[in-house]
């Protein structure tokens, strides 16, 4: 089991796996989002109330679902950090801090795009915007937490507390700007009812939530793979990994 | 009794927990009392934010009765904000947190004494001047009372996640505004509930609700954060 888990948390043994992993992560993932996209941009029935312009929904949805969820990943990735130390966790936390902020901004932005011709305005002060505007305030205290101590395992260790008395306040967070104000609509997926949207509709969504979770997979492989290679640049493995590339 | 011997309780192996986290209190106060000007800038601050509003908005009573409670949350969260680096500073420069570090009682119990008496020092204060500033921006009686109360409920809330931040960032370049960064979207819903108590108390419905919930905010601050305060701390310490 112990060596397992050492092989597990071996930088070396994760970049082969995930070099194997990436391009089946990728071709799935990009074919998912552009049949999804494709096919709700472009063929999906229009929405009698909103028009066309409900059709930004299956890029918000998505990277809203997505902002999310890596928050909740990176919590996990957390406590691994915390409790086992291992090398991997931290380095996932280090690789999607960015793109899960760059993920909640796309949702913030989508939906801003979407607010004006639905409701008229740009932005208003609703508890999932203002949720999601302090899920994005997380990500950068994460990211800029981690950039200013220099230490990378006092760094890594910092990062994880943080993530996880941010996890505790989300859903504080949640509710509490849900009880002060609210307008946006319930959400668009629940794991216990059927959607209230025709197939034609949540298909396409529920296709490219799906392709958008495993290209994230793909990026997030890309960029652990990148860090391992800086942070390891020293060792033999790279080395000869290098030599072998004949660059 | 000079201001060694909580120091000298400190590092005595046979002191009981209660007595430890107690001398940590009191060391506390006691060298913010020598330097009463870290303990004046934070309530000079939070008055002086507080003249802002009326002078850069407008004096208009019914304007300043309508926003002046989210006025004095805002600056009491902004004052505690500033306060924050001084919570360990100090210890950190002279070697002092390593030596509580050190010592055999868990590490949380002297964070949440250290929090305690940031709040002592902070929080109280500003609970105590609020009323002056409230009769200043027109609040009325009922609204004054329930404001004072809540910030009684919520500024120990602000102290003690405010210690889990004042860690993270010890020893690091830039580290007050970085606190901030840190701190200011997990202040967010003691805020809300803040403010929002009060408002409800100025249109005449029940406040207990409210006030119940602000108070599980306080149990579930007093019982967490000094576990996360703790651990930033090994870590901050670790660091250096």
């Amino acid at each position: 089991m112990w060596t397992l888990f050492h092989k597990f948390g071996s930088p070396k043994w994760f970049f082969g796996i995930a070099g194997r992993l990436m391009p089946w992560l990728l071709a799935l993932g990009l074919g998912l989002l552009v049949a999804g996209l494709v096919w709700g941009l472009a063929f999906a029935p229009k929405d009698y109330l909103q028009g066309n312009s409900y059709r930004i929904i299956f890029i918000h949805v998505p990277s809203a679902f997505l902002a999310q969820s890596v928050y909740l990943m990176m919590a996990v990735a957390a406590v691994v950090t915390l409790v086992w130390r291992m090398k991997l966790a931290d380095l996932f936390v280090q690789a999607v801090a960015p793109v899960g902020a760059v993920l909640t901004f796309l949702a913030l932005f989508t939906g801003a795009v979407w607010g004006k011709p639905t409701w008229g305005t740009w932005w208003i002060w609703d508890a999932r915007l203002t949720s999601m505007l302090i899920l994005l305030f997380l990500y950068f205290g994460a990211i800029v937490l981690g950039s200013a101590i220099s230490d990378e395992k006092a760094s890594a260790r910092a990062v994880a507390v943080l993530i996880l008395v941010g996890v505790v306040n989300i859903p504080i967070i949640k509710y509490s700007v849900e009880w002060w104000n609210t307008l946006h609509q319930p959400a668009t997926f629940k794991l216990t009812e059927k959607p209230s949207m025709p197939p034609e509709m949540w298909v396409p969504l529920l296709l490219s939530v799906l392709g958008l979770y495993l290209w994230f997979g793909w990026l997030a492989c890309y960029r652990m793979q990148t860090e391992i290679l800086r942070r390891e640049r020293r060792t033999r493995w790279v080395r000869e990994l290098v030599r072998a590339e004949g660059h | 009794m000079t201001s060694n011997a909580p120091r000298a309780v400190l590092a005595d192996h046979n002191v009981s927990v209660g007595r430890a986290m107690w001398a940590v209190v009191r060391r506390d106060l006691r060298s913010s009392f020598r330097q009463r000007q870290d303990l004046l800038n934070p309530l000079l601050f939070f008055f002086m934010v507080v003249t802002l509003f009326p002078l850069g908005v407008s004096p208009e009573v019914s304007f300043l009765q309508q926003a002046g409670t989210g006025i004095l949350w805002v600056a009491a969260l902004l004052s505690t904000l500033l306060s924050l680096d001084h919570l360990y500073r100090h210890d950190f420069d002279d070697g002092t947190l390593e030596q509580m570090v050190l010592q055999p009682h868990p590490l949380f119990l002297l964070v949440l004494a250290k929090s305690l008496a940031h709040w002592l020092l902070t929080g109280l204060p500003l609970v105590i001047l609020a009323p002056v500033l409230g009769i200043m921006l027109h609040l009325e009686g009922n609204s004054i009372a329930v404001l004072c109360l809540t910030l009684l409920i919520g500024t120990p809330v602000l102290s003690l996640i405010g210690a889990i931040g004042a860690a993270l960032t010890l020893g690091l370049r830039a580290g007050g505004v970085l606190l901030s960064l840190l701190i200011i979207p997990l202040y967010i819903p003691v805020l809300i509930f803040g403010t929002g108590t009060v408002a409800a108390a100025t249109e005449g419905a029940a406040v207990e609700g409210y006030l119940a919930l602000m108070a599980a905010f306080l149990v579930l601050a007093l019982t967490l954060a000094p576990f996360a305060g703790a651990a930033a701390l090994r870590i901050s310490l670790s660091n250096s």
